[in-house]
């Protein structure tokens, strides 16, 4: 089929203000929106810039708006989007660098803010700590995140504040504060507590419907919030 | 242009690359450069497990991993590396767990372990469950975990800085030098000594499971400095990649029952020729050539190059039956589609996203894929670089993880091995080039160290002929894949020599459309595309040269494995004129070699 790619484009070298190209190409239905993006840059124009790596929607390098909706490219194909014409834009809420690359730093920073690493300063055991299968089911879902920022840069609270920690960072909170080997959880509780923390979550739930690894982004936000009302993890 | 000064540089910062930088930055000044932002490393892709013989499904020993590893390694594998990685197996998983790793468990709260192909209780030679895994996606989870325990020990990152290439004086590390990505600015890292862990090579070939960023650098940029590349032709082909896309379907499909099925119906790993004895969990090559010789005889499915991997609860029950399959407490295996759902969430994702099948209601329709390379920069148990036959060590050169060759895989790797690999021996070199760089001076550096990578880059960017890079990297691709993949040929081998010798003409007169400093992607992915064409070279010669079968390298001419001539490494020194080989002995302790059945 024939379909148009419309790019966002942007070069902070030659362009004032940012404007879209459309390349014309053959694709098959189940083509992903990145092969097309490789095929324009491969063949029509080398200038177009983008992050990319694993291509299968775990590296969580080319989170992007395509049609409007904040998906990965590696993971959307062109029989998903329903239409021929395609159009692919930088996520918001981060200033852009070139094309559809945006400077990620606002969104690692806040995702150190939340100590996103396992806490437990208990001598360990010889062997590995014991933790049951429900146990480790409790925090599950929230391991899977890959970072690519989709969700944290669909939330209008995130567009409207970038000091806003944003789902992203809330999700590995809780990914360390329902793991029952951790001891940090009153210190993550601590900072969501904050100002910009958990409250400026309006359950939009646009980073559920954005996460392309399905996490259940807004009742994680709402598990946590409910530890801070509380102070109880269950 | 900037200059910077640490005692350890780190290049890479997957796997390898984060263990080797937590472990140098306890006792050195370290940096970790990354062209990628280090959680988009491939270990992330990485699904089924890392091996240890933790024995906590069943009864499992230290040994038995060993010599299973030795054993897959067609008798290839250094001996005295092997048992070291598989001594040090169960601690440094005890290690990542401590570290927070959320591993899957089991009923009692430990390590949960599933079977993978090549790994045996040995004196039953029935598969015994080693793979410690998360769901199936344990690689993520590592790299996760190390990431994380890096910013916690305040690790110092350079995300997005693109080595291009070392600073050597006096015959030892000096430095490297780098591209910031955002930029386009060149910067110098002064260093006492570099540590390699740059990944894999499989954007080589058409059909892979690699991605788009491994390209292997780091071997790339050692060749050009005289070190040589050892045992490029083995390169492991995974049996099950999605079709037409290489995406990896994990052998832990066929570790929960999963078999792999042709055109009629039959479950042809049970046949005499290939593996009657353990038959879906053969070790990969075995798979792999199975598949191969099915697809030739017209038992593809409706006659195409695939097959079917089938995971549907009443296959798999259906075939555990008849394999007498039982669980660790004497019952039949049995398993249902929730079960299936809660071991391989992502593999089901996949198949439903890329193929819109469900594999609990469909079977999957599969292809071999290219997918780890054995060989690479060779290297010593310590994780220090070394030149020669007589493993001679450059000082303040270190590398770890798939873009070295240690060798503890041989000619074939094993299944939940590479993992392994790159925490054991990524720990090794960090904390050996720590060490090193604690008694030794920086060198001096040269006048303009950044002269030979910024005329590289020079050369690329002015070139103006008319050749597309995507058009090279496309015939190359498909080339490698056609003459230098599971099965190989003499004059399928010889072709692809020469079509790689021409391509390597036409890369002189590229054109690239990108004249910018910022985020010149088209540049770099050029520079990578020079990598992949020296290492087509060097694997395609490699391979050629090799007058028998052995592990992945497979060759219709010479189908046996000849241990009188060929029990050896092959190193290749990529020079002006083409690719020089020579050759070094491999290290045995106790195991002597033995026909391989399955
Ligand atoms: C799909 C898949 C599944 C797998 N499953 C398993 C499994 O279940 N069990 C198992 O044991 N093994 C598995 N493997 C193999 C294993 O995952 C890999 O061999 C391993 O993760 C490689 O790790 P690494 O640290 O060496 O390299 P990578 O994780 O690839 O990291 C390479 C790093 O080097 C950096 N880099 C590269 N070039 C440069 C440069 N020029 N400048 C700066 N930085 C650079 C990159 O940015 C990256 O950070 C799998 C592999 C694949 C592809
Ligand atoms: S390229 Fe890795 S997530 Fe898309």
């Amino acid at each position: 089929m024939q379909v148009t790619l419309k790019i966002f484009r942007y070069d902070p070298e030659k362009d004032k203000k940012p404007h879209y190209d459309a390349f014309k190409m053959e694709a098959e239905p189940t083509d992903r929106v990145l092969d097309l993006l490789e095929k324009a840059k491969g063949y029509q124009d080398g200038t177009i810039s983008f992050r990319r790596s694993c291509a299968h929607g775990v590296c969580g390098s080319d989170a992007m708006r395509i049609n409007g909706m904040n998906r990965l490219a590696c993971k959307t194909l062109v029989q998903d989007l329903g239409v021929n014409k395609i159009t692919v834009e930088p996520i918001l809420g981060l200033p852009i660098l070139k094309d559809l690359i945006v400077d990620m730093e606002p969104f690692f920073d806040n995702y150190r803010a939340v100590t996103p690493y396992f806490i437990n300063d208990e001598p360990a055991p010889a062997k590995e700590r014991l933790q049951s299968p429900e146990d480790r089911e409790r925090f599950d879902d929230t391991t899977k995140c890959i970072l690519c920022g989709a969700c944290t840069t669909s939330c209008p609270s995130f567009w409207a504040n970038d000091q806003y920690l944003g789902p992203s960072a809330i999700v590995n909170a809780h990914r360390f504060i329902f793991d029952s080997r951790d001891k940090g959880a009153a210190e993550r509780l601590a900072v969501l507590n904050d100002l910009f923390g958990v409250y400026r979550c309006h359950t939009i739930f646009n980073c559920t419907l954005a996460c392309p690894r399905e996490i259940q982004i807004t009742q994680a936000i709402g598990e946590v919030k409910k530890a801070i009302a509380t102070g109880k993890l269950d | 242009m900037k200059t910077h000064q640490f005692e350890v540089i780190v290049v890479g910062a997957g796997g390898a690359g984060l263990m080797a930088g937590l472990y140098a930055s306890k006792t050195a000044k370290t940096a970790v450069i990354s062209k990628l932002y280090p959680t988009r490393s491939h270990t992330g892709a990485a699904q089924g497990g890392i091996g240890a013989a933790l024995g906590n499904e069943e009864e499992d020993r230290t040994e038995w991993h060993t010599y299973d590893t030795v054993k897959g390694s067609d008798y290839l594998g250094d001996q005295d590396a092997i048992e070291f990685m598989c001594e040090e197996a169960p601690g440094i998983v005890y290690e990542l767990e401590h570290m927070g790793l959320p591993f899957s468990r089991t009923a009692e709260g430990r390590i949960a372990q599933r079977p993978f192909g090549g790994h045996t209780n040995n004196e039953t030679g029935v598969p015994v469950r080693r793979a410690c895994y998360a769901a199936d996606r344990t690689g993520h989870m590592i790299l996760q975990t190390l990431y994380q325990q890096c910013v916690k020990n305040n690790v110092t990152f350079f995300d997005e800085f693109q080595v291009l290439d070392m600073i050597v004086v006096n015959g030892k590390a000096a430095g490297v030098v780098t591209i910031e990505l955002a930029t386009g600015e060149l910067h110098v890292f002064h260093a006492k000594a570099v540590i390699f862990a740059t990944g894999g090579y499989g954007r080589v070939w058409e059909i892979t499971t690699n991605a788009y960023a491994n390209t292997g650098d780091g071997i790339a940029i050692t060749l050009r400095h005289g070190i040589p590349a050892e045992d490029m032709e083995f390169f492991q082909f995974h049996p099950t990649g999605i079709y037409k896309m290489g995406i990896l379907i994990t052998e832990g499909v066929r570790g929960e029952g999963g078999v792999l099925i042709n055109d009629k119906g039959e479950r042809f790993m049970a046949k005499e020729e290939y593996a009657p004895h353990v038959k879906d969990l053969a070790s990969r090559d075995v798979v792999s050539r199975a598949m191969y010789l099915e697809m030739k005889n017209g038992l593809g499915i409706g006659g195409k190059r695939y097959l079917y991997l089938d995971v549907r609860p009443e296959t798999v029950n259906k075939y555990a039956a008849l394999d007498g399959r039982t669980n660790p407490d004497g019952t039949p295996y049995t398993v249902t589609a929730d079960d299936i759902l809660s071991r391989l969430p992502d593999i089901i994702d996949f198949c439903k996203t890329y193929l819109g099948v469900d594999p609990v209601v469909d079977p999957m329709p599969v292809q071999p894929t290219a997918h780890y390379a054995m060989g690479g920069i060779p290297t010593n148990v310590k994780g220090e670089v070394v030149i020669d036959k007589k493993n001679t060590v450059m000082p303040g050169v270190y590398a770890a993880g798939e873009t070295s060759c240690v060798s503890v895989h041989g000619s074939n790797r094993l299944g939940t091995n590479s993992l392994l690999d790159l925490v054991v021996f990524g720990k090794q070199a960090g904390v050996n080039a720590a060490e090193y760089a604690r008694g030794t001076d920086f060198q001096p550096l040269p006048a303009d160290p950044a002269g030979p990578a910024r005329e590289q880059l020079a050369r690329l960017r002015n070139s103006s002929g008319a050749e597309r890079i995507s058009t090279i990297g496309t015939e190359m691709k498909a080339v490698m894949f056609d003459h230098v993949g599971v099965f190989r040929t003499e004059a399928g081998m010889t072709e692809a020599v020469e079509k790689i010798r021409e391509l390597k003409e036409r890369f002189k007169h590229i054109r690239l459309d990108d004249r910018g400093t910022v985020f010149n992607m088209e540049l770099l992915n050029a520079w990578e595309l020079g990598n992949l064409l020296d290492i087509a070279e060097v694997t395609a010669v490699s391979a050629l040269t090799r007058r028998e079968s052995r592990g992945a390298h497979a060759r219709d001419d010479y189908p046996e494995r000849n241990d009188k001539k060929w029990m050896k490494h092959t190193l290749a020194w990529l020079q002006e004129d083409g690719v020089k080989l020579d050759y070094k002995p491999v290290t045995f302790t106790k195991y002597e070699p033995k026909v391989r059945v399955y």
